[in-house]
């Protein structure tokens, strides 16, 4: 019997799970996908939020303050890159402006530190490609940006080390209460019976929270569009720029990444279809047009890639976290889109003192709480080069030419604790195929690495899992190459 | 652990044809130290997946195969005893000409040249660079890495395909796709024209009756783990997809051939001057770029349609690297023009219809002591079309070509008889008028 089963392993449910894991407790997570961090985590704007746009006294706002609070430690523990750039709501018509005062009155209500109201000189000094006819901006000094994805596989790698059990393809089906305490999780990949069970399955919190609550949710898929910049303009800005929120969201967004790529958008849409990650016309050409405003310079030539991801709403715009109701033992957090990526860990810090105060577990002595590093080729010195590749030739073989990503790096990626089982999943956990390219070189190179590394055909081998093959066949005549 | 700095008379990035034929016509030249690094783990570049026919008409006067094409070259490197190191990446070069590169068996290595070409081909663009809207799953990919898989090892990467863009390696795909049994649904092409060569049109498309949709784009990518269909609309005037004239094509597959790019990085990390419009590098009549000592041929300056140009142009650039060398050797660094790579000299500038001119820059000697080869696409299809030369912005020459398209590159000789004495001072320029009285579209 387990003590705790996490459903999702998005941000949150990783978070949960590695929170848990520093108790005596026995931990699974399943997961629908074929890894971790294949939903609303792998798709967003990938920023640690100050927390003045949470409306005061919301969940949302707690969570997001303490949430910041606590990133640096983190990701330094975590080996994870995260950097406090600090964000500006800029403000850019003169009848605006009472606006900033009202988010930054926000800001003081949730606790948000060294928050400034800025006039145009100094928001053009600080940032001298902002469009000239910015009025003021918020200045929030500890916003931040991070990678979603290294920080949520690394929540894994670092909740497996420390006992954890992860399942993946193991969509849940059903739930049933256990007389006595408990529930019996059904799942693709068998059952499973636990104490106590934490949604955090994302787009579809709704339906699990549904299969046992006596209080029903209903999370509308949000649709969110967005551009990637080629990194050749990498530095063009140094803080977060936001324009004032609406009341779709924050609005759309001009960022660095910590990748050194510049990010815009996101659009806000509700559809129906919570697995439509599909961009649109419309939405593609209003990312472009709406960020040109924060960024006159804008380089449309110069995009690599769009892509979209899905906000999970609730109507009540706030997170739904903790025990649910008439369903003792179950925990949700539900409807965790922005500032979700921020709040996680306080999240999971407040879930798992929920459950620690009912199981009554003893702290675990040998936690461990970093993850061994991550040696990453293209950010050693030419010295550390040369040493890596005399112990490990296969740094000496370059996959991915645009992000600089190594052999050695991928097959790293596919042999650690809760490894890659997919092209993407290298590609989250490495960059390999996020530059440029985009995979035009490295994709057959990573796949044959796949393929030899789980030891399966290349036919089999996955975009992302699922029926995601690649391959369709081997030509006529061609003989199944000797391993 | 600090890797030793060796030193070599001319290095050339690139093992593919320009590389080869670089480092061939250095070593003619005289040169007896000439390095060629290659980061595949064998020479001859993108030519070793182009399995088609067509290749070195102008320079063997027969038709080869990628693989035979190159195999000739890889030969005369072997003869002539020139040194290469495959499995080797260069990850930086330095104005310098300091180039720090990587191999799995010689390590971190640091490789100081008095000449560098630069011959490291381009690659394609993304999805993301023309933004097709949709979904993300698998079954897209570019038309080159389709070529790899299927060529190189033997895997097919579909069933059922359509093909975006008309480039040249999008129509030899789609016969390829073909021979080893998918069914390709269409070819589906933005411009009112192909972008490949008018041989591969006949040979690849008409010859398999596969459809070559001209003024069409997809509007629309479905299927969530694998594709399983596009939607393609035809475009107006301004490229605009024209509502209501929707078709949608089943298909697990989308190859994309939507144009090539100069591999620039290593360009960039030197610091070189960079064209916008090739977006290769700038170079001079002699290849050299904006860095003395640097040169470029090929792809990596600008995009070729035939590969026997790419090998013609190198050798002058290997030609230029070896007489660099040489002097820096012996201990000159050049005289006049040469002191300073390619800054002090006539600009040479794209007039109307006219793109991407190569060199940009030329000496006032170069005019008038020789040919000097120009070359450029032109922005649409011309007929009975006239490329006017100017000088300092007078029509010195009209030289007459039947058609000129953009999916083959125009060459033209400039002569010094051209100029009865009225050399450019400032800037030579062309431009192209069809005879029809059209003239290019502002440049």
């Amino acid at each position: 019997m387990l003590d705790v089963l996490v459903i999702g392993g998005g941000v949150v449910g990783c978070a949960v799970a590695r929170e848990l894991s520093r108790w005596r407790l026995r931990v699974a997570l399943c997961e629908k996908g074929a890894d971790v961090c294949v939903g609303t985590t792998k798709a967003n704007s990938a920023i640690v939020h100050a927390g003045h746009s949470a409306k005061p006294g919301s969940l949302m706002a707690e969570y997001n303050v303490r949430g910041n609070e606590l990133y640096e430690q983190l990701c330094a523990d975590l080996d994870v890159p995260f950097r406090r750039n600090g964000s500006l709501t800029l403000c850019l018509a003169a009848e605006d402006r009472p606006k900033l005062d009202e988010l930054y009155a926000d800001g003081m209500a949730n606790g948000v530190p060294d928050m400034r109201i800025i006039g145009h000189d100094e928001v053009l000094r600080m940032e001298p490609n902002v469009n000239p006819e910015v009025v003021a901006a918020l200045h929030t000094p500890t916003g931040g940006i991070v990678c979603p994805y290294e920080l949520t596989v690394a929540l894994a790698e670092n909740a497996a080390m420390n006992g954890v059990e992860f399942h993946c393809e193991a969509a849940v089906e059903g739930l049933t209460s256990i007389v006595g305490g408990g529930w019996i999780v059904h799942t693709r990949k068998g059952d499973f019976r636990t104490r106590t069970v934490v949604n955090a399955a994302g787009l579809y919190a709704d339906v699990i929270n549904n299969m046992v609550s006596t209080t029903l949710l209903r999370i509308t898929p949000r649709r969110g569009e967005y551009w990637m910049v080629d990194k050749a303009y990498e530095g063009a800005f140094t803080a977060t720029l936001f324009q004032l929120p609406s009341a779709m969201g924050k609005g759309i967004l001009v960022t660095p990444t910590v990748d050194g790529t510049i990010l815009i958008g996101p659009t806000a849409d509700d559809i129906d279809d919570k697995d439509d990650l599909s961009t649109t016309l419309p939405g593609l050409e209003q990312v472009l047009k709406v960020a040109s405003q924060t960024w006159p310079g804008l380089p449309r030539r110069s995009m690599i890639t769009s892509f979209a991801g899905l906000r999970a709403h609730l109507p009540s715009h706030d997170f739904v976290v903790g025990e649910a109701p008439g369903a003792p033992g179950f925990y949700n957090a539900a409807g965790i889109e922005s500032p979700g990526l921020t709040a996680a860990p306080a999240i999971a810090e407040a879930l798992c003192r929920q459950i620690v105060a009912v199981l009554k577990p003893a702290a675990r002595a040998d936690f461990q709480s970093k993850r061994p590093p991550v040696r990453r080729f293209r950010k050693m010195s030419d010295d550390e080069r040369a040493a890596a590749i005399a112990l490990d030739p296969a740094f000496g073989r370059m996959v991915c030419r645009c992000e600089m990503v190594t052999e050695a790096e991928v097959r790293d990626a596919i042999r650690r604790p809760v490894g890659a089982r997919s092209v993407d999943g290298v590609k989250r956990r490495t960059r390999a195929g996020m530059g440029r390219c985009q995979g035009g070189f490295c994709m057959p190179r990573v796949l044959a690495i796949l393929s030899e590394e789980l030891g399966v055909s290349p036919l089999a081998v996955t975009k992302d899992g699922g029926a995601s093959t690649i391959l369709t066949a081997r030509l006529d005549g061609v003989k199944e190459q000797s391993k | 652990m600090t890797a030793l700095t060796t030193i070599c008379d001319v290095l050339v990035i690139g093992g593919g044809p320009a590389g080869m034929a670089a480092a061939l016509a250095a070593r003619a030249s005289g040169c007896q130290d000439v390095l060629i690094l290659e980061r595949e783990s064998e020479l001859g570049g993108i030519l070793r997946q182009c399995i088609h026919t067509g290749f070195g008409l102008h320079i063997f006067k027969e038709e080869l195969t990628g693989p035979e094409y190159a195999a000739r070259y890889v030969e005369r490197v072997k003869e002539a005893g020139i040194a290469y190191q495959c499995d080797t990446m260069v990850i930086s070069l330095s104005a310098e000409r300091v180039a720090t590169c990587v191999s799995p068996s010689h390590g971190l290595q640091r490789i100081e040249a008095r000449a560098v070409v630069l011959a490291m081909g381009c690659r394609e663009r993304p999805r993301g660079a023309i933004g097709i809207p949709g979904t993300r799953c698998a079954g897209i990919l570019s038309a080159g890495t389709a070529q790899r898989f299927v060529n190189l090892e033997g895997l097919m990467p579909g069933k059922q395909v359509v093909i975006v863009g008309s480039g040249d390696i999008g129509l030899i795909m789609a016969r390829r796709m073909t021979f080893s049994g998918a069914k390709v649904e269409a070819v589906v092409e933005l411009m009112p024209y192909s972008s490949g060569l008018k041989r591969n049109v006949v040979q690849c498309l008409h010859d398999y009756d596969i459809p070559l949709l001209l003024s069409h784009t997809v509007t629309a990518i479905r299927g969530k783990e694998r594709v399983t269909g596009v939607t393609v609309n035809q475009v107006d005037a301004n490229l605009r997809p024209i509502p209501g004239t929707e078709r949608d094509f089943a298909c697990d597959t989308l190859l994309l051939s939507v144009g090539l790019i100069p591999e620039n990085e290593l360009s960039r990390a030197a610091g070189l001057e960079l064209d916008p419009m090739t977006t290769g590098p700038v170079v001079d009549e002699r290849l050299e770029c904006s860095v003395p000592g640097i040169f470029a041929c090929g792809n990596v300056l600008h995009v070729h349609d035939l590969v026997d140009n790419v090998s013609m142009e190198a050798e002058r650039a290997g030609q230029q690297a070896a007489t660099h060398a040489a002097a820096k050797r012996g201990g000159t660094t050049g005289t006049g023009d040469n002191a300073g790579g390619n800054c002090a000299r006539i600009a040479v500038r794209d007039g109307a219809g006219v793109r991407g001119l190569v060199p940009r820059r030329v000496s006032a000697e170069a005019l008038r002591q020789g040919a000097l080869i120009l070359s450029f696409r032109p922005d649409r299809v011309y007929r009975n079309a006239v490329l006017l030369v100017e000088a300092d912005g007078v029509v010195v020459n009209r030289l007459r070509k039947r058609v000129v398209v953009p999916g083959e590159m125009v060459e033209l000789t400039i002569k010094p008889e051209f100029f009865l004495e009225t050399f450019p001072k400032q800037e030579l320029s062309v431009r192209v008028e069809a005879e029809d009285g059209r003239i290019g579209a502002k440049a």
